[in-house]
């Protein structure tokens, strides 16, 4: 999809104590290599912490990585923060090993997509590409 | 049949040539999950000049092909299941369990909040408590996880490393409370916090104070706990961060280096502690790389122990290990392949002379395993050991031309990336200045592309895919269990003395801020029932805390 000139940022986000960052730091670059601005928040950030960089960095998308099992006690925090800021259009995608029943309920939250253990890399790119309005 | 060597760098060269060259290759990449190339053909010539020196004999030095003499006649490896979920009263309904079932030694996961030093009622530890493992706040909490359990008689693995020195306190003052003393004690405590930094990435302290801390418990260990091995130099992590085996081994090995070290720079004997250094590797799906890999490990560590640390007790030499099947290896599609990817995985394992072994459950790209899933993983290792029939003889792929050109050519590796790290001022300074880190970010984005553009195949991901894949029942951790570990621990904090737990803090931070041991406050902190976070937090009043600056 058409991004015109604008450049997309995107923060991708460590939340909690997890320190499985294998994932987020391959999308992270192939995000870069794809000519995003990409913003790696690094480990062991607050749901706080992640929705303020979301908000200074102006990103288009915010990619979560939770490898931890603990995504139900914090996506819904970042999803909840980031309309509590105004924030709702900010395109909010969760990579990591979630288990398919939790899916649903994270998109009724707000979360665009859910990408599992198995997801190319390419897809992803595509997928922000495509979600971004141009 | 008649054999015509024609000479060493003839007979391989003439066949390539005239045999091999006549028909094409599959359009596929002939290297090894890590990248190393694999030649057509592995001959004669591609052993080393020296059999002796180089492979020698099982229980000699080098070790090359394994640290004792009978290996599996003497003794099957251990089976040692990692397990460990919600509070302390679960965890030890599966460690009864699993000695029920024939498993030897005990293996605690811990979870998230309890591998950060963080109590259960911490803000950050909301959600995570109880997940990935068990949660442990107090000397109460340890004595419960091994409530009928005697501990003198069975030997513990506890996989936890920035707060190890607080773990190791409580088990001590639990095990007290059993009638039984340190020196009695035997087991594992992971403790390397140099791994940490380079790719699990649990922290609680800067780097320095943290060896400081690693090498305080190596020399408590050295005096008061002789059955106790106080650190387990981890390559397992560092692989399931995306490194290739090259860098497993050689990012390993070097941390071991650095913690000799530092023990000797302590003023300790090498001789005192070096036995009681144990390892632990990765059990990946590239089967002959892997056996290479251990073999190269034992030989490289004898080597520099002996020459280069001065060890002149055998003891000192051996590169005992544990391994672990890879658990990045494994699929969320068709989970049911998983059984056979940790078979392979255990049998290279073994194959390569491992002490003792921790099978995957297949479900575990999934979530934590169930009991059924942990059954298959451990019935895995019996058919290796009941049925195969591989134990029945020391190292079997020994002078296999190929395993043996693969183990040359890892220790080649190891000892490059040893001198790159020697360069920029030693493990410590590297990790500050995150090259190893970035090493094994770009080995794992290099595997990452080569998955995504079809190069490598991985069965049910990007090759032989199913629609539909069938859903396998998993493990969901009870959310109930959080607020239950909240309340074991608040009773614990209204039981407890305050004042005598302020004492002893303050005793602790006066230690550490003057340089004496910490094992014995810290034990003193554990008899008096201070919280993990508790202590945590007042070492970090005094060392500081780690905040990483990331490369990808």
């Amino acid at each position: 999809m058409a991004q015109g000139n604008r450049k997309i940022r995107v923060v991708v986000a460590k939340p909690g104590l997890d320190g499985h960052d294998r994932g987020a730091k391959i999308i992270a670059r192939a995000l870069r290599d794809a000519g995003m601005e990409v913003i790696y928040t690094g480990l062991h950030q607050t749901p706080e912490q992640i929705v303020e960089t979301v908000l200074q960095e102006d990103a288009h998308a915010v990619g979560l990585s939770i490898l931890s099992g603990a995504h139900m006690t914090l996506v819904p925090r970042i999803a909840k923060l980031l309309g509590e800021q105004g924030a709702e259009e900010v395109v909010l995608v969760v990579g990591g090993t979630i288990p398919q029943d939790d899916i649903p309920e994270l998109k009724e939250l707000g979360v665009a997509e859910v990408f599992t253990p198995g997801s190319s890399v390419q897809e992803i790119v595509d997928y922000i590409q495509g979600a971004v309005p141009a | 049949m008649a054999t015509q060597l024609t000479g060493k760098g003839k007979g391989k060269d003439r066949w390539r040539a005239e045999r091999y060259a006549a028909k094409p290759e599959r359009d596929a990449l002939f290297t090894t999950i890590s990248g190393e190339p694999v030649e057509p053909l592995y001959t004669e010539e591609d052993l080393p000049a020296d059999l002796d020196a180089e492979i020698g004999l099982p229980g000699e030095f080098p070790y090359t092909r394994g640290v004792y003499p009978s290996m599996y006649r003497g003794r099957l490896w251990t089976v040692r299941q990692f397990a460990g979920f919600g509070t302390a009263e679960e965890t030890n309904e599966r460690f009864r369990y699993l000695l029920g079932h024939g498993q030897h030694g005990l293996s605690t996961a811990f979870d998230m909040p309890s591998l950060m030093g963080h109590d259960s009622d911490h803000a950050k530890s909301e959600g995570e408590v109880g997940r990935e493992g068990v949660a442990i706040d107090t000397t109460e909490d340890m004595e419960t996880l091994f409530r009928g359990i005697p501990m003198g008689e069975v030997s513990t693995s506890m996989t936890i490393n920035a707060p190890a020195a607080v773990m190791l306190a409580y088990y001590v003052v639990a095990a007290e409370r059993q009638g039984v003393a340190p020196e009695q004690l035997a087991g594992t405590i992971q403790t390397d916090i140099l791994k940490e930094y380079i790719a699990q990435k649990e922290w609680c302290f800067p780097v320095d104070p943290a060896m400081r801390l690693v090498t305080d418990m190596i020399e408590y260990c050295a005096k008061d706990m002789p059955r106790w091995h106080p650190v387990s130099i981890s390559g397992y992590h560092i692989r399931e961060a995306g490194s290739t085996a090259q860098q497993e081994l050689a990012f390993t090995l070097k941390d071991g280096f650095t913690y000799v070290e530092h023990a000797l720079e302590r003023g300790l004997d090498v001789d005192d502690f070096a036995p009681r250094l144990s390892f632990f590797f990765n059990a990946h799906i590239d089967f002959f790389e892997e056996i290479a890999k251990y073999r190269a490990a034992r030989r490289i560590w004898a080597r520099e122990l002996r020459d280069t640390y001065g060890a002149r007790d055998e003891r000192s030499l051996l590169m005992r290990c544990h391994a672990q099947t890879a658990g990045v290896s494994l699929t969320a599609q068709q989970p049911l392949n998983n059984v056979t990817r940790t078979a392979i995985e255990a049998l290279a394992a073994v194959l390569g002379g491992t002490q003792s072994l921790h099978t995957n459950s297949f479900d575990e790209a999934l979530a934590l395993p169930t009991e059924e899933a942990v059954r298959v993983a451990l019935r895995t290792q019996q058919v290796i050991a009941e049925e195969t029939g591989v134990v029945h003889t020391a190292d079997p792929l020994g002078g296999s031309y190929f395993v043996e050109a693969l183990t040359d050519r890892m220790e080649e590796a190891a000892y490059a990336y040893f001198a790159q790290i020697d360069e920029l001022g030693g493990m410590v300074e590297a990790i500050k200045q995150n090259y190893p880190q970035r090493e094994i970010a770009d080995a794992s984005f290099t595997y990452q592309q080569e998955v995504d553009a079809g190069q490598r195949i991985v069965v049910g991901v990007n090759g032989y895919r199913e629609g539909g894949d069938g859903q396998i029942a998993t493990l969901r951790i009870d959310p109930e269990l959080e607020r239950k570990q909240i309340g074991r621990l608040q009773a614990v904090r209204t039981r407890r003395t305050g004042a005598d737990v302020e004492s002893n803090l303050a005793t602790l931070r006066d230690a550490a801020a003057n340089d004496r041991n910490l094992m014995y406050p810290l034990i003193e902190c554990a008899r008096a029932h201070a919280s993990e976070g508790e202590i945590v937090e007042s070492l970090q009043q005094v060392f500081g805390t780690y905040t990483e600056t990331p490369v990808f």
